[in-house]
């Protein structure tokens, strides 16, 4: 049986781990070859590397941090971040990453989903949105969560997988941070809506909000950073946890 | 031991190659005739999409070479696809090495692709020596390969596939074994002696 895959997110800035607090106040949490070793070992089914560097310099630190990624471990893994053009995934796929995720680029050239899952196979492709509630509508937001877009969040995701998107990392920007749960309604009418699996960001505090999010219907997989980096929540304690409430995962 | 990599227009193999270092073995990757008759064993990746993935084999005369090969083979995900007869995704002709066509999954309440970490059973393969029953391993298609007489070892996702098959030299798996933790080297490990 297909298992829901537990997925540690590593923001990374400049060649280090880093987490905030929506979006802000960013704390160095580590190496991330190290912690990707670590949750390999302790049951992480993929890893995700989020590169929040401006700088050229920290791009050029992020093709040498997916080298030694790759060299590490033999989990899959998508790396994202400023990825704007075919030639940006090709650097990623090269270094050995498995998967590249594209967010506000998708915003901008919808266009680029389409050339992306062409040239590499829709495998490769995860479209990222970032969602907020504004106004009683869910919003796209880009540009790390600080730009509102009039892009309604679950037609943006039926587009992205018509264009060719393999999988959604939907973050619930109002959830993201709170360890309260992650956001049920919208991952749940995301996910209904298109025919690709959806990794439900953002909320996610302990085992329970797991078992919600990855009930029946909803996530196909369920991502978390600073929870795991910190140890709040060991990988394989989740797991046992899941496996008791009767959700499939791989021990 | 001389390994090499078939080297066509289709997918990354820096994580095979760096997996493949990991247990002992530096591989060429090559698109020459010579190097692949020449080599102790031949490993045949791929990832994308199926008729480009062709295209670029036919255009070099890579096609007629691979199907010729004597040595142990090991296609693995898309490249086992094309080892068979045809597939349906872009109604492709594919290498026939095996005489099966490969169908797509209908996300008819299911999710496609198949992605994830999914269980294998009825394992009849030298290539699982060590690897249990029920070991999960990585998987990312479309397209699967119905369960057949060269079947060994399954997979379900709605409908049981393939998940490793062998004929003759020629063996295949449509999972990620650099991608699948500790039964993926398994299985590296256990082609590689063979």
């Amino acid at each position: 049986m297909l298992t829901k895959r537990i997925i540690p997110c590593l923001d990374v800035k400049d060649g280090r781990t880093v987490k905030g607090v929506n979006f802000l106040e960013l704390r160095d949490a580590g190496d991330p070859v190290e912690l990707a070793e670590r949750y390999a070992t302790e049951g992480a089914d993929e890893l995700v590397f989020l590169d929040i560097s401006a700088t050229l310099e920290g791009r050029k630190t992020l093709v040498e941090m997916v080298k030694a990624v790759a060299a590490a471990v033999h989990i899959p893994f998508t790396v994202g971040g400023g990825i704007s053009a075919v030639s940006d995934v090709r650097v990623m796929l090269d270094a050995g990453a498995d998967k590249v995720a594209i967010n506000s680029a998708a915003v901008k050239n919808p266009g680029l989903v389409n050339e992306i899952s062409a040239e590499f196979g829709s495998q490769c492709l995860v479209v990222a949105i970032d969602t907020k509630y504004v106004d009683g509508t869910d919003l796209v937001h880009t540009h790390g969560g600080t730009k509102p877009t009039k892009l309604e969040t679950v037609s943006w995701s039926r587009e992205v997988c018509e264009r060719g998107a393999g999988e959604i990392l939907l973050t619930s920007m109002d959830h993201d941070g709170t360890k309260n749960g992650f956001a049920l309604d919208i991952t749940t009418r995301v996910s209904k809506a298109v025919s690709i699996p959806v990794i439900a960001s953002g909320g996610g505090g302990n085992a329970v909000h797991f078992a919600e999010i990855l009930h029946n219907g909803i996530a196909d997989a369920a991502l978390a950073a600073s929870i795991f980096h910190y140890k709040e929540v060991e990988i394989a304690d989740l797991k046992t946890s899941l496996l008791q409430n009767n959700i499939p995962v791989r021990i | 031991m001389k390994l090499a990599i078939v080297k066509y227009n289709a997918g990354n193999v820096q994580s095979l190659t760096f997996a493949l270092n990991r247990l002992g073995v530096d591989p060429i990757l090559t698109d020459d005739p010579d190097e692949l008759f020449s080599a102790d064993k031949v490993i045949f990746p791929g990832q994308g999409e199926a008729s480009s993935a062709m295209r670029s084999l036919k255009r070099n005369g890579l096609d007629h070479v691979l199907t010729g090969l004597k040595q142990p083979f090991l296609g693995v995900c898309l490249g086992m696809q094309l080892m068979c007869e045809r597939t349906e995704e872009n109604h492709t002709e594919c290498l026939g090495i095996i005489p099966i066509q490969v169908k797509r999954f209908i996300p008819n309440g299911i999710k496609v692709p198949h992605m994830g970490w999914n269980d294998i059973t009825k394992l009849n393969s030298p290539l699982l020596k060590g690897v249990q029953e029920g070991s999960y391993i990585y998987f990312v298609h479309s397209y699967y390969l119905p369960v057949c007489e060269y079947t060994t070892a399954e997979c379900t996702y709605d409908v049981p596939f393939t998940a490793l098959l062998q004929k003759d030299n020629f063996y295949a798996i449509q999972a990620h074994p650099e991608k699948s933790a500790e039964p993926g080297m398994a299985i590296l490990e256990n082609f590689l002696k063979l």
